[in-house]
């Protein structure tokens, strides 16, 4: 299993400079991959252009959206602004995409709501079938490909149309038991192999507290929910390790781990505690 | 803090003893309508795990209770004049009443306030206030719960008896009218549980709507007589009723709390509705002492905290309210096998795991499907189709969608039927024509996919398949039909066991079978037409794949399904190889580990007809306990190569099929 880890797009107190200097050190350190998150009615960076930087700072990790709610963006832009990251990076990227948990994303976009499902549906179709006849570039080859969600619909949409499942996070019971819908929805649609599966989590390895009121604040929406994110909180390097073992044996190919606070080294105690 | 506690069952009791030992200065009152001495309802059943958890909240209680318990490990299947054991289930059962009496006593020496006769109408003030008051809570309507009542499984009446089971007993009677069938368990020296289940139409048909309660009793002591020798049934209150399973979004609304059957219920035929509610009580109690009495995060706690496990619980014990609604169409299988069928009904029993508890169960279930004393498990007994013998049930080779022409084909490398070779050791030629879902890309690519130049389509419907999909033509029935003679014709000359006509997933004969995807009402006319003539030109054993349901609000239903596979089996199929879905790219699917195998169990033992099920089957458990209970005869496994070889050991020739000459 391969680790790669989160850039502090949402995270209180973060500038730009600062979510270059995670990529750099990121690029340098173990991790394989470097991503982000997606939210409009945040104060967040925006996942595409945060990815384009990132790809000028680096020349070794895969950057991925974890995922980004597709159908708030044009397809055939957002299409563009991949092939683009894709073309910027030398082919490093993985675009994961879901509906998204938040009504009030699409208000502040200007989308409907209703009928969000079959627009990613269009989307995927879209971006992976070349449906275009190409003259939207440049060449969207070899752009990984996941889909996130829960419902069967969205299982059955990464079958269809991806290369594997970005799982939302959890223990690792709860990433096994949507593994198995994965391949199971993998297999029902007759393809060869088995689905890419992307695992995520949170960490906070310096001051907890900042970590867990940021987590319970980006979570407000869910309600009592959000108590059970900050329990799930990663914040001491036995944590870490035993996450990640987990997770490996419930079969992920790509833990993400999100920082859960903007500070740099956050970054070098990850390192420390999955030395 | 004070707490009111509304409804003095076992689970407010119990959450009255353990706030108590937990901070001796908390207020607890419980109010309950009812004498300290009624009950409803008999014995009440728990199992090691639930004792365990109970031993650990409090030493006293579970010393009392476990000193006046029944005991037993043994499950009763009487059926067609047989029973049918199996011991290793470790239960233990206690008269309520007596319960009741242990947990009173608790309480009042813990200075737990108990008030009887007391009928709540609004809300108490206090810190906390707790619904235990039941199925129809009262608490629970005065609050926001997002709650859902719904009649669940057959219907029931609940007796008591003063024989004394020596085991958890089943038993199914059948009669003119319908099976009916029994639920009885010991719960004290003297007395049983003895709960009488049908099908509503069984009940209606044999008029029970118009039976007192006298009537009842008298009409269930002598259709069970037999069973109750001589002895009689008690009635407590005992009327037909509908169980009711209970629902609720959130659990708490401000300081008001739902626990038991107030929050939830598991239908009685798992034998868990008071085990979850003490388990309530143990979580409620000790999300508080986490939380050092703070109400609202120790709501949220307990909200979370319970939240999976019942929601669990409650799928299971689902599962098994319908597995006794649909009993009856499982009376053709033998003791032994229909005995399986039971205990595995909730998928909470494995072949695997019933094997430690109870090896002489599956050793007998093994021998009679292998047909010797000391036969292998069932994935591995012999299976015979229209003269093909099957080593094991897990060895079919499937070819893959062979197309029966060109322009039949999902994608390029899509073989035709003309330049299939059949591999070595292949059995299963899966004959198809993709009808609106051909002309797409590589499979490595993904599914559904257009090709930027493809070729026509066909199918009954002039949609699209998915986004992006051309528009399909009207097909030339006729000429189909041929290319599918043509192919079958061409199978006899390959080394090939078995031949399947895919109806499924949307391609072109599944898309005439559904209302998503063929306007014309006769749907069933053009795919039994080519079943006909296929019949008619291949002697061999012949299979069929078939969406089982569509997975849609407007598409068929598993009912819908059902009943199509009975009339394939009516026009010469050998094999339902179930499938579900697809019809439609944006159908609602269900995925999950077995996600084909209740469809499968439904479509052999209603339509009688062998089945082949898949739908990810990840071990070979899997296999033998599907089998072994008769939900399919043969199934597809989801196994690495390099596992199954190590499952077979060298002699991995189990894995091929013989045609016999």
């Amino acid at each position: 299993m391969n680790v790669g880890v989160g850039l502090p797009t949402t995270t209180p107190g973060v500038t730009g400079e600062l979510l270059l200097e995670w990529a750099r050190r990121a690029d340098d350190g173990p991790f394989s991959s470097v991503a982000v998150l997606d939210r409009v009615v945040y104060d967040s960076f925006e996942p595409f252009a945060v990815l384009a930087a990132a790809a000028g700072v680096t020349s070794r990790v895969r950057l991925a959206t974890m995922i980004a709610i597709g159908p708030l963006r044009s397809t055939a832009l957002m299409a563009k602004q991949a092939a683009s990251i894709h073309g910027l990076s030398g082919g490093r990227l993985t675009l994961g995409l879901a509906v998204g948990a938040r009504t009030e994303d699409y208000e502040a976009a200007g989308v409907e709501h209703r009928g969000r499902g079959r627009k990613l549906a269009q989307q995927l179709a879209y971006i992976r079938g070349g449906v275009d006849g190409h003259r939207v570039g440049p060449a969207r080859e070899g752009i990984e490909l996941l889909v996130g969600g829960m419902s069967g619909q969205a299982f059955s949409r990464m079958a269809r149309y991806a290369d594997g499942y970005a799982h939302g996070g959890g223990p690792p019971r709860a990433f096994e038991s949507a593994a198995a819908r994965a391949r199971a929805a993998w297999g029902d649609l007759g393809r060869e192999g088995r689905p890419r599966l992307w695992g995520q989590g949170y960490f906070a390895l310096g001051d907890a507290e900042t970590g867990n009121d940021y987590l319970r604040d980006y979570y407000a929406f869910t309600g009592p929910f959000a108590e059970r994110i900050v329990a799930a909180n990663l914040t001491s390097g036995r944590a870490i390790k035993d996450f990640v073992r987990g997770y490996a044996e419930a079969g992920c190919d790509e833990l993400v781990l999100f920082p859960t606070s903007s500070a740099v080294d956050e970054l070098d105690r990850l390192q420390e505690a999955l030395a | 803090m004070r707490v009111e506690i509304v409804g003095g069952g076992p689970a407010g009791l119990y959450l009255a003893i353990l706030l108590k030992r937990a901070d001796a200065g908390v207020e607890v009152r419980v109010l309950e309508r009812n004498a300290p001495d009624a009950t409803f309802g008999f014995g009440v059943v728990f199992s090691e795990e639930t004792l365990g958890a109970l031993r650990d909240a409090d030493p006293e209680t579970h010393m009392a209770i476990t000193d006046t318990f029944a005991r037993w490990d043994r499950i009763d299947i009487r059926y067609q004049g047989r029973v049918v054991s199996s011991r290793g289930h470790s239960f233990s059962a206690i008269a309520r009443r007596r319960l009741l009496g242990i947990l009173q006593r608790r309480c009042h020496s813990l200075g737990v306030a108990l008030e009887f006769g007391v009928e709540v109408e609004e809300l108490p003030e206090a810190d906390l206030v707790v619904g235990a008051d039941g199925v129809n809570s009262l608490v629970r309507r005065l609050g926001d719960f997002g709650t859902k009542v719904e009649p669940e499984g057959s219907k029931f009446v609940w007796f008591g008896t003063d024989l004394v089971f020596d085991a958890f007993t089943f038993i199914f009677r059948e009669t003119d009218s319908g099976l009916y069938n029994v639920h009885a368990y010991p719960y004290d020296e003297r007395m049983s549980t003895f709960i009488v289940e049908c099908p509503r139409e069984t009940w209606l048909v044999d008029g029970h709507a118009d039976r007192s309660e006298e009537e009842t009793l008298a009409f269930c002591e002598q259709l069970f007589a037999n069973d109750l020798r001589g002895r009689e049934l008690f009635s407590n209150r005992s009327i037909w009723l509908d169980f009711l399973k209970v629902t609720n979004r959130v659990w708490h609304d401000g300081r008001v709390v739902l626990l038991g059957d107030a929050a939830h219920t598991a239908h009685f035929s798992i034998g868990s509705g008071t085990k979850l509610a003490m388990e309530d009580s143990i979580a409620l109690a000790a999300s508080f002492v986490r939380r050092k009495w703070d109400v609202e995060t120790a709501l949220v706690d307990y909200g979370l905290e319970r939240g999976g496990a019942v929601e669990r619980t409650q799928s299971a014990a689902s599962e098994s309210a319908a597995y006794f609604g649909r009993v009856g169409s499982y009376t053709q299988l033998e003791p032994i096998q229909f005995g399986f069928n039971l205990l595995t009904r909730s998928g909470r029993i494995t072949h695997a795991s019933l094997g430690v508890r109870d090896p002489q169960f599956t050793r007998a279930l093994d021998g009679w499907l292998g047909g010797a004393e000391v036969s292998p498990p069932p994935a591995f007994s012999p299976f015979e189709l229209r003269g093909v013998r099957f080593r094991t049930r897990f060895g079919l080779r499937p070819s893959g969608f062979v197309a029966v022409s060109p322009e039949a084909r999902i994608t390029h490398e899509t073989p035709a039927i003309d330049d299939w070779k059949a591999p070595a050791g292949q059995v299963l030629l899966q004959l198809g024509h993709a009808g609106a879902r051909g002309a797409c890309q590589p499979n490595s690519v993904g599914a559904d996919l257009p090709l930027a130049e493809g070729w026509p389509l066909v199918s009954p419907s002039r949609e699209p398949y998915g986004p992006f999909s051309p528009v399909p033509g009207a097909p030339d029935e006729a000429a189909i039909r041929d290319r599918f003679i043509t192919a079958a014709r061409r199978a006899a000359d390959l080394d090939v066991a078995v031949v399947e006509l895919d109806m499924a997933h949307g391609y072109l004969l599944g898309a005439y079978l559904s209302p998503l995807t063929n306007p014309e009402n006769e749907r069933l006319r053009f795919p039994l037409s080519i079943l006909d003539a296929v019949r008619a030109v291949w002697p061999g054993a012949l299979a069929v794949r078939l969406s089982v349901t569509d997975w849609h609000p407007r598409g068929n239903s598993v009912e819908d399904g059902i009943a199509i596979a009975r009339t394939l089996a009516e026009h010469g199929c050998d094999l339902v190889h179930v499938e579900a879905g697809q019809t439609v790219h944006d159908d609602r699917p269900e995925y999950r580990r077995g996600f084909l195998t209740a469809l499968s169990d439904r479509v052999r033992n209603e339509a009688r007809v062998p089945t082949l099920v898949g739908g990810h089957l990840t071990t070979v458990d899997d296999a033998n306990t599907i089998v072994g209970a008769g939900r399919a005869d043969l199934c597809l496994l989801d196994l690495p190569p390099r596992q199954v070889e190590r499952t077979l050991g060298a002699s991995n020739s189990l894995l091929l099929a013989e045609v016999r000459p």
